[in-house]
């Protein structure tokens, strides 16, 4: 497979009469940890949802894997929006990535074989929660949580895995952690992630794009000065306020 | 007092409301947990519709409501699927207009309609023989599918999104859902009755929920609580003489009142909510 894991060509999304992607190119290639930053309300959600294939597009050609997002997704792993998340149901931790390997097995009825329940062990393993798989995700604290959404995504061996915020509502002890997991990943699987917050991007991102209803790349891993101009429409400093320097130009690896 | 075990019409009252609580226990958990109260309360109540129409065209009202309300169910899974923004308001529409029907057909019909009352508030002590076998082909149906679809059902009501982009047949398994709640009301109306069913249908999940962290535990502590106030219900009201249905659900809402109570009590002492 050498063709591009996503290929979004000048996709259009009108919601609601509003312009919300506007004839957005994206080319996310094998291997690649790419992140897409940009304000809230950018569009970030909504582009992760059409190369989901939730949403139709208005215009514009979406292929995942060469496919159609609907056929593509089969060998996606999602992590939706923390805040997005249903904590409430009554689901154990175990049960909640178990489900995550649903969409391998044969229909109708879909039953789980030793296979799947292996296939747990070594994602809650992964994602070091383990030793809390019999507890109800409600008793969990928020990086517990989001390791359990990660952990549901890693299950059924995607080879592109996709993050809509994943760094909100952690701490920055377990925000170093989640991305150390990210790249012990990056060996065995296509990576596309999303965050408003530009301080949220890893050393081991190999590409960055801003959006705000447009794109702007630069098809490396550095963010430049115009692209923030130009996604956030508001002079660049005001948002590089508090920005490890690392994510630019001749940066030494801060830990 | 258990000499009136003896009777036959109560022992078919204590059977049906076995079989009601089972059903209630299991069903009502999903109703709980996805947060559908109102769509099965609109159900409930649409279900009158079923009943009126079978007056007038002389059939049994129970059957009559039975094929009504699947009806409903696949009208507003269409809906869900289509104006899912405007449920809540659907939803309304839906629940008075189907009662709306059942009067103008229980009008149209001539005559008086002796059994109204029944199935308005229930009639648990004057359920046939044959309506006991219905219920019971009914309750098994319904836990056929949710022990077949167990995995699937929890995946679709945990997170419909997540189950999308696994390519679960997430639209099938909603309707399979919205079905299950509709056979679910049938069976309850029997024994609580069309106005009341809601209350059997969510107290007993609402208070297991406080007690439980997994789906599973939650549908066998509610067949067990739903069982207590049915049975114990009954027996209420036969001793005191006062209508059946009403008795189980003012039981259910004490026990739901006492849930509350002991949870304020924990809090007070400081100890972890579970």
């Amino acid at each position: 497979m050498n063709g591009p894991v996503i290929e979004l060509d000048k996709v259009s999304c009108i919601l609601g009469g509003r312009l919300v992607l506007d004839e957005v190119d994206l080319k996310v290639r094998e291997r690649d940890l790419y992140a897409v930053i940009g304000p809230n309300g950018g569009g970030k959600t909504t582009l992760l949802r059409v190369i989901l294939g939730l949403l139709p597009v208005s215009s514009g050609t979406v292929k995942v894997f060469g496919k159609d997002p609907r056929q593509g997704r089969s060998r996606v792993g999602y992590v939706p929006q923390y805040r997005t998340f249903d904590f409430h149901y009554p689901v154990t931790v175990e049960e909640m990535v178990l489900s995550g390997r649903l969409g391998h097995l044969p229909g109708p009825f879909r039953r789980f074989s030793p296979d799947d329940h292996e296939a747990t062990r070594n994602a809650l393993e992964r994602t070091g929660i383990l030793h809390l798989s019999r507890r109800p995700v409600c008793d969990l604290s928020g990086g517990e949580q989001q390791r359990a959404i990660i952990a549901r995504a890693l299950v059924g061996d995607p080879a592109l895995l996709i993050l809509d915020e994943p760094m909100v509502y952690v701490d920055i002890p377990t925000e170093v952690q989640l991305f150390d997991m990210l790249e012990g990943l990056l060996g065995s699987m296509t990576i596309l992630l999303v965050t408003h917050d530009i301080g949220a991007i890893s050393t081991h991102v190999t590409r960055v794009a801003c959006l705000n209803g447009k794109i702007f790349t630069h098809d490396t891993g550095e963010i430049s000065e115009e692209m923030l101009t130009a996604a956030y429409h508001c002079p660049v400093d005001l948002i590089a306020h508090g920005i490890p320097h690392r994510v630019f130009r001749d940066h030494g690896r801060v830990k | 007092m258990l000499g009136i075990l003896g009777f036959e019409f109560f022992r078919n009252a204590v059977i049906a409301g076995l079989i009601a609580s089972i059903v209630c226990g299991i069903i009502g958990s999903y109703v709980v947990v996805k947060r559908l109260v109102s769509m099965s309360g609109g159900l409930a109540h649409a279900s009158f519709g079923g009943v009126g129409i079978g007056y007038f065209l002389g059939i049994d009202p129970f059957l009559g409501a039975a094929g009504f309300t699947l009806g409903i169910a696949f009208l507003i899974a269409a809906i869900r699927e289509k104006f899912g923004q405007y449920m809540e308001t659907l939803i309304g529409a839906v629940w008075a207009a189907g009662m709306a029907v059942g009067i103008l057909f229980i009008a149209m019909t001539p005559g008086y309609a002796p059994e109204l009352f029944g199935f308005l508030f229930g009639n648990i002590l004057l359920i046939p023989v044959r309506d006991l076998w219905l219920m019971g082909l009914l309750a098994l149906v319904i836990l056929v599918i949710v022990l077949a679809g167990f995995s699937q059902l929890m995946a679709v009501t945990f997170d419909e999104e997540y189950a999308r982009v696994m390519n679960l047949p997430v639209t099938a398994l909603l309707l399979i859902l919205i079905l299950l709640i509709a056979l679910t009301v049938v069976v309850l109306i029997r024994v609580v009755g069309i106005i009341l069913v809601i209350a059997l249908l969510t107290i007993p999940p609402a208070i297991a929920r406080e007690y439980s962290g997994s789906l599973k535990s939650i549908m066998v502590l509610s067949v067990i609580l739903a069982s207590l106030f049915t049975i114990g219900g009954l027996f209420f009201s036969y001793v005191l003489n006062v209508p059946s249905g009403a008795t189980i659900i003012l039981l259910a809402t004490g026990g739901f009142g006492l849930m509350f109570f002991e949870r304020w009590i924990t809090r007070r002492r400081g100890q972890p909510s579970r």
